[in-house]
């Protein structure tokens, strides 16, 4: 028999980044008890590390911006595969979540008047990102943790989920250990919210940290839960490039917000050269009025630099491609040209983009106000995850909820820069308030004894296995597979080449061995991980495969166009009963009326 | 390729030693890349507390050839490789295993410290209006990524070991950005007087100096905080007030 201690709680949440947070100060403010488990200490989740802003339609420096405007531009940067009540509900409500963050006691950058300053980012039509320099996330992070601490909130920390548990089709709580001493832990609950971020590390190149693992996503699946749009995984433009240990550190949109452009090393600004047809009366005609636009100009359009990412990412690659890269295989980044334009630019660069200058200064020996950064596109974000209702953020598995980047739907084929924030902080919100709800209207679950000594059985076998290759190369090996055969640019016969490597993985996998105790012992940590970065490695390559298209951030050398059979399409997957991965093609929703009355008026 | 020897610390609450690795360093290396580097190929099991690698959450903390630094920040190119480079974990703070540390008691203290309290919103639409130049103050503040490196080098618990009544430079930090915040009408100069034992810093100023972040932690947080105590407290006529009040 296993050993483990029980914890009780009406609302579990597995994540402490910002959804998390947020889900829980709701779900507490309910009267329900709530435990959230965090695979690191609190206030490290990689919220942290966003940077440009949260976006939310204030309009406290454009007074023309509003909800309407934000819905538009996010089902257009998404190419219309957002869920319509999602983009709704998330424009609407932004504007109340980040004005409660300040009352939280967030110090958001002012404007001239001493409102909340807002700022330009990809893909939104006016100034509308609420930040503070360029450490946003950081200041969402500690103020949701500070409000957070004193809610009566129980904090379960370096904790790690290995498994959900279910009574008959409800979920019934989760299964973990302790990082510290490797102690399992079981979680009975009557509701879960998965709020677990990302997938990054399935890639070798990408700015997410170890945590990314999908493991919200895996664990949903294997509950029985419906993962969507995986296909959809966000390259970021700029990550560091040089030198080779910080590749895939983000840069943050900010710099070309604030007027940073990208040239080629022919110093040629390559991004006039392609400007997507959708985009085009929203583009500057020059370099002078995309200067215009960064410096506030309500009469400008905004620069090239500025379209959404995954086109500002393919233009980076076929630079680097045709042979016009930097030295280290990206392109240059430079904001030190605007000291032809202002005065004090040092100064002003130094006072607006303090982490990038402090960064670059200690990690690359540049100074980014003398001379352009190289970069080039690192793997950042899956508009894809687990399919959940867009009121409630409920998945397919009653009881089970997922908020922010481990849930699918608002960002449909693209995410804009900043809707991550302001997406963490509205369905963060809304997952903590309805899995109260069905804590509350519901009875109490019990957990079969024998599942959960199946799943410590499961997490001890590394151990016991004695000359199994170690956890790091078969991660390696994953980490390779996908950055070569299911990147930023895809074909048929490499997706199925990475199709053909992954049961070979699985395999791998399943003869790992670790040595050393169950004391912070990150070997078997990674082993475990494994699990879920195969899982979701699996499901991005055969919905990759499944999407004969080009769309958004999915982009097929083999499919180069969009094809109107792709258009209102979703690949859905689940778990077969016989444990084969199931892919589905299914509709996507209808936009209504009134909302496609929107889209039409703001084209 | 020059090679380099990291002489890590092993170990955990039941004691420990150093352990040599030798590796190869490229262009560019920070000291959690050579740790990483051993736990892929020489340590499965070497036991390291990081997350972003960008200098933006604090996790890495770590005493590098006997200095605070965060790992992911510290460059080899910084560092003599000629000698062994000795990484050790946080000196003050109880020890899991390696280089990871129990750093709850910090968790633990924030909670003792009295959350924001903001006065009525006052501006025409239900929100508050704030100069920036109100909000920079607060904002250096802000910073902070916790990293506790502050806390690792402060004498008073490095040395003095006083836990329990002495909160630490993180933590003047953080009051400072509540007491100093435009909205904020919470008092806290009692508790700071009191169970936090600000009179116990005597403004050596290693935390400024350790300090990631360059957070002016002693002259902008800790000293102004000081003032206020004794503005508050030690001002004669406020003392007899407050003798006659019953409250000392």
């Amino acid at each position: 028999m296993a050993e483990y201690e029980t914890h009780q709680h009406d609302v579990l949440v597995i994540g402490a980044g910002g959804a998390g947070l947020r889900a829980a100060i709701e779900a507490s403010a309910a009267g329900v008890s709530v435990g959230v488990v965090t695979k690191s200490l609190l206030g490290k989740a990689h919220t942290v590390m966003a940077e440009g802003g949260i976006a939310a339609a204030l309009a406290n420096v454009d007074d023309r911006d509003n909800w309407k405007v934000h819905f538009a531009d996010t089902m257009r940067g998404g190419q219309y595969l957002n869920n319509p009540r999602m983009a709704q509900l998330h424009a609407q409500e932004a504007p109340a979540r980040v004005r409660e963050l300040e009352a939280w006691g967030a110090l958001f950058d002012r404007t001239q008047d001493g409102r909340i300053l807002q700022r330009n980012f990809g893909g939104h039509k006016y100034p509308r990102l609420a930040h503070v320099g360029d450490r946003t996330g950081l200041e969402m992070i500690r103020t949701l943790q500070d409000h957070g601490i004193h809610q009566g909130i129980d904090v379960h920390m370096e904790c790690t989920i290995v498994t959900l548990l279910k009574d008959g089709d409800r979920v019934a709580g989760a299964f973990g250990y302790d990082r510290e001493r490797g102690r399992f832990k079981l979680f009975q609950a009557k509701a879960v919210v998965l709020a677990t971020g990302g997938i990054g590390r399935a890639y070798k190149v990408t700015s997410n940290s170890w945590e990314y693992t999908g493991d919200g996503l895996a664990l949903a699946y294997h509950a029985g839960a419906t993962l969507m749009d995986m296909e959809f995984v966000q390259f970021h433009p700029t990550g560091m490039v040089w030198p080779p240990s910080v590749r895939g550190i983000l840069v943050t949109e900010g710099v070309r917000g604030e007027g940073g452009i990208l040239l080629n090393k022919d110093k040629r600004r390559f991004m006039f050269d392609d400007i997507p047809p959708l985009y085009k009366n929203q583009t500057a005609d020059n370099p002078e009025e995309g200067w215009r636009y960064t410096q506030g100009d309500k009469n400008a359009k905004r620069p090239p630099e500025l379209l959404t990412r995954d086109h500002v990412a393919r233009c980076i690659v076929r630079e680097v491609k045709e042979g016009r890269g930097s030295p280290h295989g990206g392109v240059f980044l430079d904001i030190s040209w605007i000291k032809e334009k202002l005065p004090n630019a040092a100064e002003h660069i130094k006072k607006k983009l303090p982490s990038m200058y402090h960064q670059f200064k200690q990690l690359a020996d540049i100074d980014i106000t003398q001379e352009p950064m190289e970069v080039g596109p690192t793997v950042h974000y899956v508009m894809g995850g687990v399919r959940v209702d867009a009121d409630t953020q409920m998945s397919d598995v009653p009881g089970l909820f997922a908020a922010g980047e481990c849930g699918a739907g608002l960002h449909g084929a693209n995410r804009l820069g900043g809707n991550s924030l302001s997406d963490l902080l509205v369905f963060g919100k809304r997952a903590g308030e309805y899995a109260a709800c069905f804590a509350k209207e519901h009875s109490a679950v019990s957990v079969n004894p024998d599942e959960v000594e199946a799943a410590a059985r499961q997490a001890l076998e590394p151990f016991e296995r004695e000359s199994g290759e170690g956890p790091f190369q078969v991660q390696h090996d994953l980490q390779n597979m996908m950055q070569d055969w299911v990147g930023i640019v895809r074909r048929e016969e490499e997706l199925e080449k990475a199709l053909s490597q992954i049961p070979v993985l699985w395999e791998r996998w399943r003869k790992v061995s670790v040595g050393g105790n169950r004391e912070y012992n990150p070997g078997w940590h990674t082993a475990l991980d494994l699990r879920n970065l195969l899982t979701v490695s699996e499901a991005i390559t055969r919905a990759a495969l499944e999407r004969k298209e080009s769309r958004g951030a999915h982009f097929r050398d083999d499919y180069p166009a969009k094809d109107e059979s792709f258009a209102k399409v979703h690949m859905t997957i689940r778990k077969g009963p016989d444990g084969e991965m199931r892919i589905s093609r299914e509709p996507a929703s209808e936009i209504p009326a009134d909302l496609q009355q929107i889209i039409e008026e703001m084209k | 390729m020059a090679t380099a020897t990291f002489r890590v610390w092993r170990g955990d609450a039941k004691g420990g030693k150093f352990q040599d690795f030798v590796m190869e360093v490229a262009p560019g290396m920070v000291v959690l890349d050579a740790i990483h580097e051993i736990q892929s190929s020489q340590a499965n099991d070497l036991a390291v507390r990081w997350n972003c690698k960008a200098g933006k959450c604090g996790s890495c903390s770590a005493e590098i050839n006997g200095m605070p630094k965060l790992m992911c920040m510290t460059r080899l190119s910084q560092l003599p490789l000629e000698k062994p480079i000795t990484v050790e974990p946080m000196r003050s703070f109880p020890l899991v295993k390696d280089l990871v540390t129990d750093v709850s008691w910090n968790f633990r203290v924030k909670e003792q410290i009295k959350p924001f309290r903001p006065r009525k919103p006052d501006a025409p639409d239900g929100t508050w209006r704030m100069d920036q130049k109100d909000v920079d103050r607060v904002q250096e503040f802000r910073k902070c990524i916790e990293c506790f490196l502050c806390q690792d080098v402060c004498h008073v618990l490095r040395n003095h070991h006083l836990y329990d009544q002495f909160i630490g430079p993180r933590f003047f930090v953080y009051a400072a950005a509540l007491e100093m915040h435009p909205l904020d009408v919470e008092d806290r100069l009692k508790d700071l007087r009191k169970t936090q034992g600000i009179g116990f810093c005597n403004i050596t100023k290693c935390c400024t100096k350790v300090c990631p972040e360059s957070i002016h932690i002693t002259d902008n947080a800790i000293i102004p905080l000081k003032e206020r105590v004794v503005d508050q407290f030690y001002d004669p006529l406020k003392k007899l007030f407050r003798v006659f009040q019953g409250d000392k």
